[in-house]
Formats: structure tokens, C-alpha cells, sequence
């Protein structure tokens, strides 16, 4: 057997309510294991006897023996995790998946887009930028969400907001008189950013959000091999073996979650593929 | 090449059983051929043979006492070296959270009589997608390997049959450690034998059989030769896979999805289809169990996602199907997904032709809803 | 200090014109600040202006009944086109969110010169049209709710 079948036996050390329905939660393994991952992967969660979900990483993979994932209550499996208590075990398979190529932004722009949810596996591209701030050009998060209250991470979001090292717009599809920020969509941060040609982005979010922001960077004159995405599709297996997650020729537990433009193109705008 | 003439063919399946082998082969049963084991040259199909076309199948009495006188049915060897339930773990609630304890994977010694050439290139094909890759099936290997393979080679096709367009057949051509070819001369029945591998050839020293004339050689030669010429279907592979890639939007997929039924026995039939799900199942006393079971890329469900299913209409779940077994397949394995058997045509109950709708696509090339 | 002309010309919507027709549209724009608080306009106020923003946050709103931003307008856009089609009448609250510096065009003066000069018309349609044409895209986008839970758990 390998790991790659069994869940490993992991311990809840702290979980916090993001919005109304997502959840972050802190794990720790119970044996004693090495724990890494690299930005953009993901892992196969278990809440016992509920199922597993896959679940982007959405900690800092600085922080050795902690796992952090951030789950939208959305079904039966995932109302299980985000269930789970401090001191409860969950079952992890992974990481899985090839994540942000992170080290290829050195030395350039990286402009990290994110809409909804699709900020947690974005997180830990900002946590290994900031840790190491000189390596890259401008850092810039532009973030779109439902309405204020619905965006993740809103403390943080603060903190990086008052920096002067990072570049934070925040833009959200309805908002009450009491918000200050943008109304409206995520391309318009991305026309406005004044991005230049050499930059590197970083896409996650629902899938329209992204044809449209992948749009906007690509007129904001970046270059295709230079805009990645990360793709959701129905990961079961999470190793290339159950078919689930396929999309044109690849796997995307496997290939992906996290492709380039270049790559995704072909494929991007097939309906139902 | 050695002849094992009829009267002495159960002393190769004695010789098998004597090395620990537990013999599977054809058996018509249930008005089909089905895989099961077997130890008697007698439980054989002895003198049956099939009329396959598009939706259809039966069993039908040759005129002779051909013991593989048929093409195939709708099980494959996927069956046993994939199986369509497999529980992965078993695991218990405990104090402390849970306790997950690995499913073992041990197999019997399988000898399988009587595989085609198509499913020789179709076990080759499973052997891609689960061990040649980075995180190899642990249960799939232990179910494989020393798994013995007498292979035959075809003497008879089946009305949906086209190895010879996919260039997996009639003849096996790797992969067995002994290859037949059954021969019917007027009052005579034997076999050619081929060894395929040293393990054969030492089953074979167990057995009663003497070295090929030239004009035996010659005849078994023809017998395939004749298979060869008798295809029921056949399929144009030049630039298949691009044809498919630049034809997601042709108006044949609406087509065909209005015949299908997307009930997904193709995929259950198909040599090579290997997509499984994953179930957890638990009951009240908090035991829980992981199976991996076959699942149809034809389900709503197989695209689940969590805002919906990808591939909601059935031409969509059609394409998908077509496209990874004569398109995506290459990219993935570096290989077709089909090996040409026809069971996809046979036993799809509104017939619907893989061959056929790969021609259309082809004669109208380029055209989109 | 620059003329309106000149102004007009790092507008991003304005970008291209002849100097002729910047000339005839600066003859009706003038320059206006608008402190934090002010309204722009009201709902159902006639459409006789619009502004180029060149610096300042604008919300739109509405009240249904509580007060709901249905968009954001900063440095760079245009705010208001229903001066340029019938019946001329505001459909949102435009609410300074952070003081405005602006060039305000009058609507009444710009649609004389319209109907004198087609060639002018028909740029300024172009231009509007491609403003509208963004904000529907916004619009629609927002209207799939893609952020919201998936259409199983509503």
C-alpha cells in the first residue's frame, strides 16, 4: 500500500469562521510525519464516515507541521469538515498537484487575482512572496468577492492593505453604503493596475471570473505562458488513476490544479469538456 | 512451434493447475461467454460460437467441436485484474478519532486461457494506466503480476470486430507465455503452439506435443490470415486523434446523443475503460469502509463539481467517451484507448457504432453545430 | 494650467479625437470639485450632465430601500450617460464617496451641437456606447452571482 490510498490521521489545533459558510482550519498530523506542500496544491480531506473532499493548501508552507486549509461549507462532506472541532481528527491523502510556479516570478511583477474562495490557495503564494520581498518586483493582490462580509481572510487583508510592500484592491459585486472599497468586477482592478508586459500572474476563482481576468492580463500586454490558473474539477483518486477529474487530455489532479495560459487556452473555452 | 493435438489439451490445463495456477477462461453461460474459473477442457464452449452485430448478440452451434470457435463476449480480462468492487480500506472510530487499516492485496495465481490479441493489447494498455505511472495501483499489481497467459490467436471474427484497423490483432503478438492457434483439418484438431516466454516453454515440456511441420505452420498462418480478411467493422486511424481535437463542436455529437441512452454499458464492456469511483460507506457502530468501484464517464455525476456538473448533456458525456478512448488516450499513454473488439458496438442497446461515428466526423471534418 | 481641451484628452473614453471635436465638446465642459457627502446627482433627476473623473471615488446607489452600491466609479471614468438618450432622466444616486475633481459636461449644450454635427454625434455615440457596453458586461457578470453558493446549497 501507499500513502496515497490511506488518510493520514491529523488533529484540528485551531479553526476559525472566514464568512458565513467557510471555514479555515489548522491541522496537525498525529504521527509524526514531515508536512509540506507547495503553494497550489491541494489535499483529499476526510471527515470520518462523512467522505473526502480535496481542498486547497491555503497556509504558509514556511510553517512546517501545520497544515491549513479554508473550506466552503457547500455539502454533506465539506459541512463535515468545517464541522469538525478543535481536537477532532480529520484524514489527509497528499498534497497532490502541481502548484504555482512561484520560483518563475522571481525577479518580476506578480500580480495575484483572486475571486471568492479561489484566495485561499493564493494565500500561500503571498505568504512565500512576503517572506522573501526583495526577490520579486511589485506585489499585487487584486481580490473580488460577493459582498464585503463574504471576502476571506478580511484581517489580514487589512494588515497587507496599511503595507507598503504589497498593493492590495479589493473589489466586490454589491456592497451597503457603510463600504469604502470598489463595486464592480475583477477585470476592472486588472485594466487599472497599470501591470507591465514582463509581469507574472496568479489566477484563482470561479471559472467565468477567470476567462475574464485571463483576458485583462492578456491585454494588460502579459504574456500567455506567464498568466496561470488553477483549475476544479471532481478530484476522487487525486494520482491520475479514477478519471474523474479529466479536461481534454489531462488530468487535473495530476497535470494540474495549476496551468499556464499557454496550456489552458486549447482547452479553456471547450463547453462541458 | 509445437502441435497439441485436442485429446491431449486438458494436460496443459493439468499442467497449469500443477504449478499453482487457477485456470480462467471462456465458459458460455447465461446466453453469452463469460471468463470464470475453470479446469476441463470440456467446460469450454465446446462447438458455440456468436452472432455479434450493433445491439446484438447470441450464441449460436457450430458445426464442429471448436473449443474457442467464437470472437468474444461482453466480460474482458479488466474484470479480474480491475475489478468492478474493490475495498481499499477498513477503518473504526476510536476514542481518539479513527484507525484506518489498509485492505490486503493478495491475489491467486491466475492462468488466463484463451486471451485475443485485441485484449492482449487491451492488458497492456490497463498495465499503462495503473503501474506505469507515478503512483502505481498496489492492488492492480499483485492482481497482475505471475498471472500466466495462454493466448489464442483469432480463427474466427466477430461481426463488430476490427483489430485489424486498430493493429491489435488477429495474431497475439507479445505479452502470452504460450499462443494457440486452433486448428480444424477434417478429422484432425490441434493446436499450434507458440511459446512466448521461458515460463511457457517449461509448461509446455509437461505436455504431450511435437515439433510443427512447415505445412502446420503454413495452415495456422492462413487460419489468421482469414480472420484477418473477415473484420466486421473498420476504422481509419490516420490523424484520428487531431481529426477529434478539432472537432469538439461537430453537429455528429448532437446527433448521436440523441440515440444514446447514456447508460454506459460501453464503458462497462470496454477492455480498457478503468474509471472508478470512491465510496465511503459506514454503518451506526462506527466502522467505515473505502471501496473503489467502476463508475461511466456517462453518469451526471462523474463530472460533479461544486457548482454543478461539467458535463451535463449527453453529447458532452458521448464526446468525452469517444474522445479519451481514440484521442486524449495518446496524450495521456501514448497509446489508443481502443483495441478494436467491437464490444462497445455489440452491446450498446441502440447500437451505436464507434466506427461509424468516427467516419462521419471524418467525412464531414470540420463542420460545427 | 491646461484648457479643457487638453484635459479632455487624458480621458481614456476621449482618447482619439480631432482637436476640433475636443474643442467643441470643452466648450461646455467646465471644472468642479465635489466635496466627500455630495450627491452628483439624484434618481429622477433630469440628465443634463456627466462627468470625467480625474480624481475621487463616486457610488452609485439605489434604495431598496436600504441603500445598496451598485457600483464604483473612479479617476479615469465617466460618470452618467443618460443625458445622451431619452428621456434624459437620472437612474441611480451618484454619492462622493472621496472628494471629486472632475470636468462636468452640460448635456443640453452637447446635444445641440450633436444634432449641428453628426460627425460629433456619432463619435460621442461611439464613445457612450462603449461605456454602456463595459458597464452591461459588469452588470451581467455580477448578475451570475458567481461567487455565490453553488445553485445545490441555495
Amino acid at each position: 500500500m501507499t500513502i496515497t490510498d490511506i488518510p493520514e490521521r491529523y488533529r484540528v489545533s485551531s479553526t476559525r469562521r472566514e464568512t458565513e459558510d467557510t471555514w479555515t482550519l489548522e491541522l496537525e498530523p498525529v504521527a509524526t510525519r514531515e508536512v509540506g506542500f507547495a503553494p497550489g496544491q491541494f489535499t483529499m480531506l476526510y471527515a470520518f464516515g462523512a467522505g473526502e473532499v480535496p481542498i486547497s493548501v491555503s497556509g504558509d508552507p514556511g510553517r512546517h507541521g501545520t497544515l491549513v486549509h479554508t473550506v466552503r461549507a457547500v455539502g454533506a462532506t465539506t459541512r463535515a469538515v468545517c464541522a469538525a472541532a478543535e481536537g477532532q481528527e480529520l484524514g489527509v491523502r497528499g498534497p497532490f498537484g502541481r502548484g504555482w510556479p512561484v520560483a518563475d516570478a522571481e525577479g518580476q511583477d506578480l500580480v495575484v487575482v483572486a475571486g471568492g474562495v479561489g484566495l485561499a490557495p493564493l494565500r500561500s503564494v503571498l505568504y512565500t512572496a512576503l517572506a522573501d520581498r526583495e526577490r520579486y518586483g511589485r506585489l499585487v493582490l487584486l481580490y473580488g468577492g460577493r459582498t464585503p462580509d463574504q471576502l476571506l481572510f478580511r484581517d489580514e487583508l487589512v494588515e497587507w492593505s496599511g503595507r507598503d510592500d504589497i498593493e492590495v484592491s479589493l473589489i466586490v459585486d454589491a456592497a451597503d453604503e457603510d463600504w469604502h472599497g470598489r463595486v464592480g468586477v475583477v477585470p476592472a482592478l486588472v485594466e487599472r493596475a497599470g501591470l507591465a508586459g514582463g509581469a507574472v500572474a496568479m489566477v484563482c476563482g470561479p471559472e467565468v471570473m477567470m476567462r475574464y481576468a485571463v483576458e485583462a492580463l492578456l491585454d494588460a500586454g502579459l504574456a500567455p505562458d506567464r498568466v496561470h490558473l488553477s483549475m476544479e474539477r471532481n478530484m476522487k483518486c487525486a494520482v491520475g488513476h479514477c478519471g474523474h477529474c479529466q479536461w481534454g487530455p489531462s488530468f487535473v489532479c495530476r497535470d494540474g490544479p495549476v496551468y499556464s495560459w499557454s496550456e489552458a487556452e486549447r482547452w479553456f473555452g471547450i463547453r462541458e469538456l | 512451434m509445437r502441435t497439441l493435438e485436442r485429446d491431449s489439451f486438458d494436460r496443459l490445463l493439468e499442467a497449469l493447475e500443477a504449478r499453482g495456477y487457477q485456470i480462467v477462461g471462456p465458459k458460455a453461460r447465461g446466453g453469452a461467454i463469460a471468463y470464470e474459473p475453470l479446469s476441463r477442457s470440456t467446460e469450454l464452449p465446446v462447438g458455440i460460437t456468436e452472432e455479434q452485430e450493433g445491439g446484438t448478440y447470441r450464441l449460436r452451434d457450430r458445426n464442429d467441436q471448436a473449443l474457442f470457435g467464437f470472437a468474444n463476449g461482453p466480460q474482458s480480462w479488466k474484470r479480474l485484474l480491475h475489478p468492478p468492487r474493490v475495498r481499499v480500506w477498513r477503518g473504526q472510530r476510536n476514542s481518539d478519532g479513527f484507525e484506518i487499516e489498509p485492505e490486503p492485496t493478495d491475489s491467486p495465481k491466475w492462468a488466463f486461457l484463451g486471451v485475443r490479441s485485441c485484449d492482449l493489447h487491451a492488458i497492456r494498455t490497463l498495465d499503462r494506466t495503473m503501474l506505469e505511472v507515478e503512483h502505481p495501483d498496489p492492488g492492480y499489481r499483485a492482481r497482475r503480476e505471475d498471472t500466466f497467459i495462454v493466448a489464442l490467436n483469432c480463427g474466427t471474427a466477430g461481426g463488430t470486430c476490427f483489430c485489424v484497423s486498430m493493429e491489435t490483432g488477429p495474431k497475439a503478438t507479445f505479452g502470452f507465455d504460450l499462443a494457440l492457434t486452433e486448428m480444424l483439418e477434417g478429422d484432425r484438431h490441434y493446436f499450434l503452439v507458440e511459446e512466448g516466454t521461458d515460463l511457457g516453454g517449461e509448461v509446455l515440456a509437461d505436455v504431450p506435443t511435437a515439433e510443427a511441420t512447415e505445412s502446420e505452420c503454413e495452415s495456422a498462418h492462413r487460419v489468421v490470415e482469414r480472420t484477418a480478411a473477415s473484420m466486421g467493422r473498420e476504422m481509419e486511424t490516420d490523424g484520428l486523434k487531431e481529426l477529434l481535437y478539432r472537432n469538439y463542436e461537430h453537429p455528429r455529437w448532437d446527433e448521436v446523443s440523441e440515440r444514446c441512452l447514456t447508460c454506459g454499458n460501453c464503458t462497462m464492456v470496454c477492455p480498457t475503460c478503468f474509471c472508478t469511483d470512491v465510496e465511503d460507506v459506514t454503518d451506526l457502530e462506527g466502522n467505515a469502509e473505502r471501496w473503489q468501484r467502476w463508475d461511466s464517464c456517462f453518469t451526471v455525476d462523474f463530472s460533479h463539481t461544486a457548482g454543478g456538473s461539467v458535463r451535463g448533456s449527453g453529447r458532452s458525456r458521448y464526446r468525452q467517451w469517444m474522445t479519451h478512448k481514440l484521442a486524449t488516450w495518446f496524450d495521456q499513454f501514448g497509446t489508443s484507448g481502443c483495441v478494436g473488439c467491437g464490444r462497445c458496438i455489440t452491446w450498446c442497446p441502440v447500437a451505436i457504432d464507434i466506427t461509424e461515428e468516427a467516419a462521419a466526423i471524418r467525412a464531414t471534418d470540420g463542420e460545427r453545430r | 494650467m491646461k484648457t479643457l481641451a487638453e484635459l479632455l484628452s487624458e480621458v481614456p473614453a476621449f482618447v482619439g479625437l480631432t482637436e476640433g471635436h475636443r474643442e467643441l465638446i470643452g466648450g461646455c465642459g467646465r471644472n468642479v470639485i465635489l466635496p466627500r457627502g455630495d450627491y452628483v446627482f439624484r434618481e429622477g433627476d433630469p440628465a443634463n450632465a456627466f462627468y470625467a473623473i480625474r480624481r475621487g471615488d463616486v457610488a452609485l446607489e439605489l434604495g431598496a430601500p436600504a441603500t445598496l452600491v451598485i457600483e464604483t466609479l473612479h479617476a479615469g471614468d465617466v460618470l452618467g450617460w443618460s443625458w445622451l438618450f431619452p428621456p434624459y432622466r437620472v437612474r441611480y444616486d451618484a454619492r462622493v464617496t472621496d472628494d471629486v475633481h472632475a470636468i462636468a459636461f452640460d448635456g443640453a449644450c452637447l446635444r445641440e451641437k450633436c444634432d449641428a454635427d453628426h460627425d460629433l454625434g456619432y463619435e460621442l455615440m461611439r464613445r457612450f456606447a462603449q461605456i454602456i457596453t463595459a458597464r452591461l458586461q459588469s452588470t451581467r457578470l455580477r448578475l451570475l452571482d458567481v461567487y455565490g453558493p453553488p445553485a445545490a446549497v441555495r
